[in-house]
This record gives C-alpha cells, structure tokens and sequence, in this order.
C-alpha cells in the first residue's frame, strides 16, 4: 500500500491506480490466450480428427493406409470405408493453376502500370477499385462467375473454367497491392543507373525492376494462392460437386477440396442396416477431417514456400 | 581488340525505340483496365441476371421459386430484409466479441511483449487467418458447439430477461443443438482477429515515442500511458480496421452456413435456433437446388451483397487512408 | 571518342518553376570541367540536362540548345534515349544492378538493350572496361560474384566501367566520390586523370579541394535564395578561379564565407 513519495500531474501513485493498471495488462495478455486457444485446439482437432480416415482400410481394419490419396468418390456409398480426394485434389491444383494463369499477367501488368506509367486520374482509379475489389465477398465472386458464362456460353454452366475465373477475381486484386509493393521497393536509382546507360524505360521494366522485384513478387503470388486454394462458396456455385475425375477445366465439372469437405459434412452420418456389409457410420465425417488436414497440410506448405522464397531469392543489395 | 557497338554507331536519331515504349506502356495501361472493367462487369452482369427476379411482380416470383410465397418468404423483398437483418446481427455480435479482444491483443504485441517477440507472436496471429473458412465451419460445427451449449444453457438460464439471450418462447428453452446466431458469430469473431489484429499492431506500433514518453515522464503506469498516448493515436487506425473486419464478416459464407440452423425471422433471440440467416449462406444453401428463377432471385440477394459490401470496405478504406502511412498492412 | 559540349542560353523548368536561369558555357573534348556551387544552386539539375536526363521526371523541361560537337541534342527529332548512349554517367551513390555479377553489370548497357554479343567481344569488353576503370587487378577472379559484394569505392569503380564500356563520348559525373572514403575518394580521381585521355569529362561536386586537383575549368553556379532560380556565376581555368576569381560572390563561396 506503498504511495510514492514523487508527486506527479496525476497525482500519487495509488493502489487504485496500480490495481487498474495490473487489471488490465492481465486483460491484455488474456486477450492474446484468447485468441490462442481456438488457434492450438482447431489445430489439435484436425491433426487427431484427420488421422481417422488414415487409420481405416477397406475391410473396416484399424490400418494405416493411403487409400484416401488415391481413390476417388466414384462409386462409393453410404457406409463403405472407402473414397478419397485424388479427383479433388486434381480438381483443386488444375483450378488454381487456371486462375494463377489468369492472375498473375493481369496482375503484375496493372502493377506495373501504377507504379512504373500510371499519371492522373486513371491511376488513382485503379488503385481505388483494387483496394474496393480486395472486399469483394467470395460467394459474390462466384456468383459473377456464373452470370458471366450464362450470358456468354449458357445458364447452369459449370466447368472448372468458371471456378478458375471466380478465384481471379479474388486472386487479381491481391497479386496487384503485393507487388506494387515489391516493385516501389526497387530503389529509383537502379532505374536511374539504367535510363543513363540508355535503356528505354520497357526495357528498364522488365530487364531491371522486375527482376529485382521478383522475388517478392512470387513470394506474394504464394500467398495469393494460399488465400484462395481454400475458398469454398464461389467454387459451390461456379464448379458444382461431382464424384469421379475430371482433368478438363473446359468442360464438365470438378470436385475441389473445399467442396469435398462441405459435400461430405452435409451427407452426415451413413445408416448401417446391413450387417453383412462393412460399414462405418462415421466414414463421412472421417473424410470431411481427412479433407481438412490435407488442405491445411497444403495451405501450411505454401505459406512456408513463400517465406522460403523471400528469404533465398531476395537480391543481395548491400554488403 | 574489341568488335563491341561503340555509341559512335548509335545514331542519334534512332526513333523506334519510344514506339516499342508507348506500346509497353499502353500494354500495362490496358490490364489496369481491365480491372475497372472487371468490376463494372460483376454489377452489371450480377444486374442482369438478377433483372427478371428483380422485375417480376411477387405472385408470378413466387409461383417459380420454391422458397418464396410460403410463411415468412413471400416477396424476394421481405426476404431481403430478414437476411439483411440477419447478415447485419450476426456481423455486429461478430465485431463485439473480436474487437476488443484484437485491440488487446495488438496492444499486447506492440507494448507488452519483449521486443524480440514481436513479430513471431505477429505472426502467430496471422496463422488464424490462414486457415480456410470451411475449415473453421466444420470445426465450429462439430467440435466447438457441443462445448458451446452448456454454456448457453448457462446463459439463458441466468440471463434470459435479456432479449438477446431469451429462451426460445414456444420451448422455454434454448437451443438444444447450439445452432444458433450467437456461435457463427463467435466462430466469425475468431475469423476477422487477425485482420482486426494486424492493422492496429501497425498503428500502435507507429505512435509517437514522444507522446509515450511524455506520459511516463508524469509518473504514469503503462496502462495509463496508453490510454494517454497509444489509444487516442491509433483511434482511426483502429476503426478502419474494425471496418475492414466487418467487410470481411459481412461476406463469410461457409463458416455460417455450416453453424447456423437457418430461419427467416426478426428475432433478436440470439440463443435461438431457426430464427437467423446471412445473405451469404442463405444463397450457398439455395443455389445447387435453384431452378432459373430461382438462380436469378438469388443473384438479386448477391447484388444487394456486393453493395453492402462495397460502401462498407469503400468507408473503411477511406478511414483507414487518413492516417496515411499504411503499407500492406493487410 | 571525346566531344566538345556547347550550352546555348538553356533555362531548365519544372513545371512552371524555373530551377536554373541562362546557363551558357563549353566544355572543351578531352578535358576534365568541375561543377561547383552551394547545396541546391541547380549544378546537378543542370547536369542532368546535358544528357536529358532531368525529363525522367514528369514536367521537367528546357529552353535553349545543347550542342554535342555542333549537333543540338534537343532537336525534335533526337531521341532521349540514344543520347544517353552518347553521353553517359555516374552517380553519387554506386548503384550496381543487384541481380547481375560483375560481369553482367559492365555490359549492361549492351545487354540490357537486347543487342547480340559473341561470348568472346563480351569478355574482351569486361576486361578492357574494367582496366580502364583500375578495377580489373581485383575483380578478375571473381567477375561471376554479384556486383554488390564489392566495396563502396570497388562499386563506383564499377559503375564507371559499365558506363564507360559502351564508350562514350562525354563522361558525366555527379558527385562521384562523397559517398566513399578518403581512399577510394583519391583512387577515383586518378582514375578521372587517365579517363580523360579518351572521354570528355564533367564532374559536380562539393568539396573545392577536389575540384581543384582534378579539373582543368571549373564552373561556380550559385543561387540568390530559396525559390530562385540558380545560374552560372563564373567559369574559368581551374587555377584562376581558385586564386584570382572575378566575382565577389566566386570569392566569398572559395574562402568558405557561404556554402
């Protein structure tokens, strides 16, 4: 109950003033536990809860087995210990690979243009509807996708193509704010150095600034796919749910992995009524776990791609 | 003896090269274009599709779409409403729970934790937003509700002459599944932390360190000095942030859709399940099955999304970009 | 091959703003022209102007002529950007590009403008581009290592032989040496003294003392007051304007009364 003997413009050092302060730094530092925690036990869940559909083989057998990696949904029903994501994961890696294809020129192009041409009005046109594009809900993204072809091609078109296009345009701003960041990193004097050995400014681009900014522009291309190998809603809509391959993008649909993961959670559990098959009530749920661990597994290796790539590829500028 | 282009060999009048330069230029000029045209292409192509729902009266609508003319759905109008109401429900609770828990936390990184720290516990944080949403909706259904639910039990016992936590009046109690507004918002709130969390860092990592010393040359305790110094600073900085959350919660689709239980209501019981829906989720769960009317109903509900959407992230922008040293910050 | 450089009435805007006022001066082929005045007296600014440099900047512009050997390099039809093949130029700051080696720096400047070279004629002109800037000696060993791994004085050196290696005929540089130590400092004007046998060459800088060993003509531009335009006080023989200046404001700046 100590009172400092220093008078300040606050007055005394209370112990009101103490316990308040002690109240809230352990406010803060709960607050930090508290965001945590769903942090640590989702993570747990998914490992535990992911394992299952590993650990159960074809015969109903407690069995590490790989299955799920290999095997599609094509002719598997309500309780059969079987199925798998291959198809979804085709599915997913050709759809983003479509939109990265999409993206990135687009993408990269606009920042160039922002940074390196753009004056006046249109630049700071761009810039604003970039930023305006960033908050686009994704279901609204997939719901464009879907117009856009029901105008051009059909209604009720969907093709891995649409799926492609909708993750674009989540994709597109993303890719343009991170590397008009990485290309106004590139110090004006490189340029000058260029521009006074008489280089033309198209050249000065792309022999000089973007390869000094290239690493950072992959490592926020990364990123970009991370954020959008894991959207759900605009790939419902635009790609629909199928069982079986599809390696086609123009054609036909595909299952991706988030789907995959909503399309086994709303079977909910299979009824077991035949006691001579092997059945697994839980089997759906297995899988939807399964789904989870392996798309963190990918979205995980990505983020730490990107990390790895800014760290081994940046420019050594300086000594 | 060296054969390389002297500059003597260079005339000076070479001209192709600043055509090769505008067309570049041009090049660029058009993929930005292409980006504003983009935009104008989702309004209007949302519009078109949405037109033929959007023009019909609500007896011929109805008469197409399975889910309007019964009960509480019987204009695409009144339906709006009551998911707008919900979206707008669910959000704020969202915006409740995570903001105070992201300035927290922010405050915690910026001013609590040993500097060394920082940026691991920064990024941390950040892991919360990499996690794919139905990821979160699959985990918020299956494992978080069932521990969810003594505790609504809890909460409508003791606090239900709150509206907000009244038990659902045709069973006296609340929800037994916990499908209910209140958790898709908590699971949202644990969704839009990081977004919250990452731009107040940047801003409470940016207050002047005359300000803070100024304070704890009076004597102040840190608590007090941010109140004094960090805070009043970093207000607008934070209120962008919220905003941008709420963008975010706004548009989340999966993560509802797998919680909720949904219902078209203008309940406030928040403990109840079957009363609430978002726009987002309610076309996710429509939209496999719709016919074309259907498909342009639903289209119309995307159309009045996108523009919630946009004047809230455009506001927040704005906020965000008076305080002006913002760098990718998210 | 080293050309004369003749400034005809040139006055140098940005915008509306005039940055430097009626500059008229020669700079004689062969020789070693200092540029000395205050901080922000326009030297720089009108050094960029002789190899149009300053029209990087959006709205920078110049009235008046600048003739290389009687050719006005701002004619309608001469394109910037050839020019700067003529004439070339060091910064203040060392600025090797930072993905290329030693080796792909000093031939940047054919190789970033998408020219052919035969592997041989590129190593012939590293070696001679990085002789004629006294760097060779202790680089050829390791001429794939990137270009900033050298020292600050190492990378001027190599800066000056990038531009030196698509030869040119005027040499500019904008004050070279006050990013680097006393050492390199003096390596680099040795160096200037053995450049200028086959380059014309323009130096700005801020330190007289360096001014005065390395240039045979020195030009003292000054500038009346913030917003003003700067202009050209005086040029002369180096020794002349050091020891017997004609204008007062020459005099005060030299003995270190402003400046």
């Amino acid at each position: 109950m100590a009172t400092s003997t220093v008078s300040s413009p606050l007055g005394n050092l209370s112990t009101r003033r103490r316990a308040i302060n002690g109240l809230m730094t352990t406010l803060v530092y709960g607050a930090f536990v508290v965001a945590l925690v769903p942090l640590v036990w989702l993570s747990i869940t998914v490992v535990r809860k992911g394992t299952d559909r590993f650990m159960l083989d074809s015969n109903g057998e407690h069995h590490f087995n790989v299955d799920f990696l290999n095997q599609s949904m094509k002719g598997v029903f309500g309780g059969m210990p079987e199925g798998g994501i291959m198809h979804a994961i085709v599915g997913t890696l050709l759809i983003t690979l479509t939109a990265t294809v999409i993206s990135v020129p687009i993408g990269l192009l606009t920042a160039i243009y922002i940074v390196e041409y753009g004056r006046g009005k249109l630049r700071y046109a761009v810039r604003f509807f970039v930023d305006v594009m960033t908050g686009i809900p994704s279901i609204v993204a997939g719901l464009f996708a879907y117009a856009l072809f029901a105008i051009l091609v059909g209604p009720g078109t969907k093709t891995g193509l649409v799926g492609a296009v909708a993750l674009s345009v989540l994709m597109i701003p993303v890719v343009v704010r991170s590397s008009e960041e990485m290309l106004r990193l590139v110090p004006n004097e490189l340029r000058e150095a260029a521009y006074a050995l008489g280089v033309p400014k198209w050249l000065t681009v792309l022999k000089v600034v973007v390869p000094t900014a290239f690493a950072g522009i992959s490592t926020g291309v990364t990123l970009a796919i991370a954020r959008v190998i894991g959207e759900t809603a605009p790939l419902l809509i635009a790609v629909g749910v199928i069982d079986s391959y599809n390696t086609n993008v123009f054609s036909g649909r595909m299952m991706t992995l988030p789907v995959y993961i909503v399309s086994e959670w709303r079977k909910g559990s299979a009824v077991c009524n035949d006691p001579a098959k092997i059945c697994v009530p839980e089997i759906t749920e297995y899988r939807a776990w399964a789904a989870a661990l392996v798309l963190i597994l990918i979205v995980m290796a990505l983020n730490l791609i990107a990390r790895l790539i800014s760290k081994y590829f940046s420019p050594k500028t300086g000594r | 003896m060296t054969t390389a282009q002297a500059a003597t060999t260079v005339p000076l009048t070479a001209r192709k090269e600043s055509i090769a330069d505008k067309v570049f230029g041009a090049f660029s000029a058009g993929a930005a274009i292409i980006i504003l045209v983009t935009l104008a292409a989702v309004a209007s192509f949302l519009l078109t599709e949405a037109w033929p729902a959007l023009m019909s009266t609500s007896a011929d609508l109805a008469s197409k779409v399975a889910w309007l003319g019964t009960g509480s759905g019987e204009t695409l109008i009144s339906v709006i409403g009551y998911l707008v109401f919900g979206t707008i429900l669910v959000s704020a609770m969202a915006l409740a729970i995570a903001t105070p828990v992201s300035i927290g936390i922010a405050l915690f990184i910026s001013h609590f934790a040993p500097r060394k720290l920082a940026a691991g516990l920064g990024y941390l944080i950040d892991l919360l937003a990499a996690i794919p949403s139905v990821v979160y909706g699959l985990w918020g259904s299956i494992v978080l509700l069932p521990a969810l639910k003594p505790f609504y039990r809890w909460l409508g016992h003791y606090f239900g002459w709150f509206p907000l936590f009244a038990p659902d009046p045709a069973t006296g109690e609340v929800s037994p599944t916990g499908r209910v507004a209140l958790s898709a918002s908590i699971v949202l709130a644990i969704m839009i932390i990081p977004i919250i969390t990452a731009i107040s860092r940047e801003v409470f990592l940016q207050t002047p360190k005359l300000h803070e010393e100024a304070a704890l040359a009076m004597g102040a305790t840190r608590w007090e000095m941010i109140r004094m110094a960090v805070l009043p600073f970093g207000r607008p900085g934070v209120i962008g942030a919220t905003m941008l959350g709420l963008g975010r919660a706004l548009g989340e689709t999966m993560a509802v859709y797998m919680i909720i239980s949904g219902g078209l209501t203008f309940s406030f019981g928040v403990l109840q399940s079957g009363k609430h829906n978002t726009i987002a989720a309610y076309i996710a769960s429509q939209f496999p099955e719709a016919n074309g009317s259907g498909v342009s109903a639903l289209i119309a509900m995307g159309l009045a999304l996108f523009i919630i959407t946009l004047l809230v992230n455009m506001l927040a922008r704005w906020v965000v970009s008076r305080r002006s040293e913002f760098s990718g910050a998210n | 091959m080293a050309k004369r450089i003749d400034v005809n009435n040139l006055n140098v805007f940005y915008g509306n703003f005039m940055a430097v006022e009626d500059v008229s001066l020669a700079i004689e082929p062969n020789s070693v022209t200092a540029f000395i005045g205050p901080s922000g007296c326009g030297k720089s600014t009108f050094l960029r102007t002789i190899n149009r440099m300053h029209e990087v900047i959006p709205g920078a512009r110049v009235e008046g002529e600048v003739l290389m050997d009687g050719t006005n390099l701002y004619d309608s039809n001469i394109d910037p950007v050839a020019v700067r093949r003529h004439i070339g130029m060091v910064f203040q700051r060392p600025n090797p590009f930072p993905t290329m080696s030693i080796a792909e720096n000093v031939v940047a400047g054919v190789k970033l403008n998408s020219k052919r070279m035969s592997k041989s004629d590129a190593e012939d002109m590293v070696e001679s581009s990085l002789k004629g800037a006294n760097l060779w000696d202790e680089v050829k060993d390791r001429l794939d290592k990137p270009g900033s791994s050298l020292s600050g004085g190492q990378q001027q050196r190599l800066c000056i032989a990038r531009a030196i290696a698509i030869k040119p005929d005027v040499l500019l540089m904008d004050e070279p040496c006050s990013a680097l130590d006393p050492i390199s400092t003096l390596a680099i004007e040795d160096l200037i003294q053995e450049l200028k046998v086959n380059y014309t060459i323009v130096i700005v800088t801020h330190n007289m003392q360096q001014a005065a060993r390395v240039s045979e003509k020195t030009a003292f531009f000054n500038i009346a007051g913030t917003g003003k335009p700067g202009k050209l006080i005086e040029m002369n023989d180096t020794t002349t304007i050091f020891s017997v200046p004609s204008e007062k404001a020459t005099e005060d700046y030299i003995s270190g009364r402003f400046g």
